[in-house]
């Protein structure tokens, strides 16, 4: 294992003392959890946002925190679920009265700590709802999940549901239009090389010099197929092919793409990639209103992409237009 | 017999031994269906458990639940952090009313923590998991009219066993599929061990 890095055991404290660090003026952690804030939480008269997961995502979860996304973001252990205190710190420390809304990736653990979460909440009288995010259609089910796996996609969610909220939606209004994003965004991921958790010290699992998988997760669970590395288009139109032949999306729809790099992956080739995207796209006379390339929901440091594909209303075109102030996406 | 304050506490030292003595045949278990964490999380869970027990004074036997569990939630991590967590918060709230807890309340109690881990885990008997023991358990306790320490011990112990032949359904281990007939739940073995030390509570309590 080569990262830079201080104790293994200390990589979530040590990434959450050096966030804070850079954005002093944005973000604040409550004392003594893995919990990170808006600084100015809770947001009086607004339905507060919180997001969360396993650390190694980056920017996800806590790079969403700010203005127009989400208020809070738990971080656990890497890949693994932050624990049902935490995220109830996290659920009182934004809650002003007006609700709190809890953007889940459809992982077991994520799940089952979130909504354990939520009953301590509702046992304290504060409102919550939740959505939870399954947009890859790579699997059904994996060694992580029941159904699909939430990947990349989570991003619009965030985007859009806090855009919603920021307006002065109701409780019920953002869980309805965060419905309505994950109705309507599907992702697929393809990894070349895999990734390492400090704590484990070595990759978990290996892909041939010449090999790639498709459908990959983002801790490295399992996908569709592994195989021999093609060229870029081909790889841009398994992915693509995968995401409409799920959804039903039509000549002149409108539609946002997101081109997400998994950590190690040069801008250069997430470029290349959108090239082809588009080109399929616009072929099929598919109208893209906006597209995000980037990295925006990593796993460590797996070399490979996820492409993902909202489509889009005029709501949901409004909601993602809306200013943010995300540390990582501002817009 | 009634169940009080210092049996709720002794049935939680009871666990901590066995799973601890276990630790190692419980993450065997888990590293044929799961991922081979779920003696390691259960051991560290129920360690701080009889940590936070002993540093306290307690009223009712609904509190010393509530304080197991919320130190299960945040202490096991994973999935049997909430489910564990789930079981003894319900329970907890079951109880609340009395200082002791007598057969009756004891049986609720026990009815409560299941529905909460079926809840919980969207799960149900039949699909290899912590369910498949605590729903035979419940069903004996409702058959009964007290205390029967030695058939819990045999009833929660063949339920255990039995888990070895169904197909998991739920859970991670149902990623392995028909892989995973011929191997016991670990989420049913430590859930035995729950019971094994509850058998052993009641037994000293009946001398």
């Amino acid at each position: 294992m080569k990262k830079i890095i201080n104790d293994p055991n200390n990589v979530v404290n040590d990434m959450i003392n050096g966030m804070i660090a850079a954005y002093p003026h944005d973000l604040r952690q409550i004392p003594n959890t893995a919990v990170i804030v808006r600084s100015d939480a809770p947001v009086v008269n607004k339905v507060a946002l919180i997001s969360g997961g396993g650390s190694g995502h980056e920017p996800a979860h806590a790079g969403y925190i700010g203005r127009g996304m989400l208020d809070a973001a738990v971080t656990g252990e890497v890949f693994t679920s932050p624990t049902p205190d935490q995220i109830f710190e996290a659920i009182k420390a934004v809650n002003s009265g007006n609700g709190v809304f809890l953007i889940i990736k459809n992982y077991t653990g994520d799940v089952l700590n979130f909504e354990m979460a939520a009953e301590l909440a509702e046992a304290e009288d504060i409102k919550v709802e939740k959505v939870i995010v399954n947009d890859d259609v790579a699997v059904e089910d994996s060694s992580y999940t029941i159904g699909r796996r939430g990947i990349a996609g989570t991003v619009f969610v965030h985007k859009i549901a806090g855009a919603k909220a920021e307006k002065g939606a109701s409780l019920e209004e953002v869980k309805s239009v965060a419905e309505k994003v994950v109705k309507n965004v599907r992702s697929m991921g393809m990894a070349l090389s895999p990734c390492t958790v400090p704590a484990a010290g070595k990759p978990s699992f290996k892909l041939a010099e010449d090999e790639m998988e498709i459908g990959i997760g983002i801790h490295g669970e399992a996908g569709i197929e592994r195989k021999s590395i093609t060229s870029a288009d081909k790889i841009a139109g398994e992915l693509t092919d995968r995401i409409l032949g799920d959804i039903n999306i039509n000549e002149e729809d409108e539609v946002a793409v997101m081109i997400n790099g998994l950590g190690s992956t040069p801008e250069m080739e997430l470029y290349i990639i959108n090239n082809k995207v588009n080109e399929i796209l616009t072929e099929k006379g598919i109208r893209i209103y906006k597209t995000y390339v980037g990295e925006f929901m990593t796993a460590l440091e797996m070399t490979g992409c996820s492409v993902s594909i909202l489509k889009l209303d005029d709501e949901l075109k409004q909601l993602l237009d809306a200013p943010s102030e995300a540390v990582a996406f501002r817009s | 017999m009634e169940i009080k304050v210092e049996d709720a506490i002794k049935w939680f030292e009871k666990i901590n031994e066995k799973i601890k003595l276990n630790k190692e045949y419980l993450t065997s278990l888990d590293q044929v269906i799961g991922d081979s964490d779920h003696g390691i999380n259960m051991a560290r869970g129920f360690e701080e458990v009889v940590n936070k027990l002993s540093a306290k004074e307690y009223g009712t036997v609904s509190e010393v639940l509530k304080d197991a569990a919320m130190t299960l939630m945040s202490k096991v991590g994973g999935a049997s952090g909430p489910l564990f967590g789930t079981a003894f918060l319900r329970f907890s709230t079951a109880v609340k009313v009395k200082e002791s807890v007598d057969f009756e309340t004891f049986t609720l109690g026990l009815e409560s923590a299941l529905e909460g881990v079926k809840h919980r885990g969207k799960s149900t008997a039949g699909e290899k998991t912590m369910i498949d023991v605590w729903s035979p358990v419940v069903d004996f306790f409702k058959r009964e009219n007290d205390f029967q320490p030695d058939e819990l011990l045999y009833e929660s112990r063949t339920a255990m066993e039995n888990t070895k032949e169904i197909m998991a359904t739920k859970g991670r281990a149902s990623y392995f599929k028909e892989n995973s007939i011929g191997h016991i739940d670990p989420g049913a073995a430590s859930s035995y061990y729950i019971f094994e030390a509850l058998a052993e509570v009641l037994q000293e309590g009946e001398k």
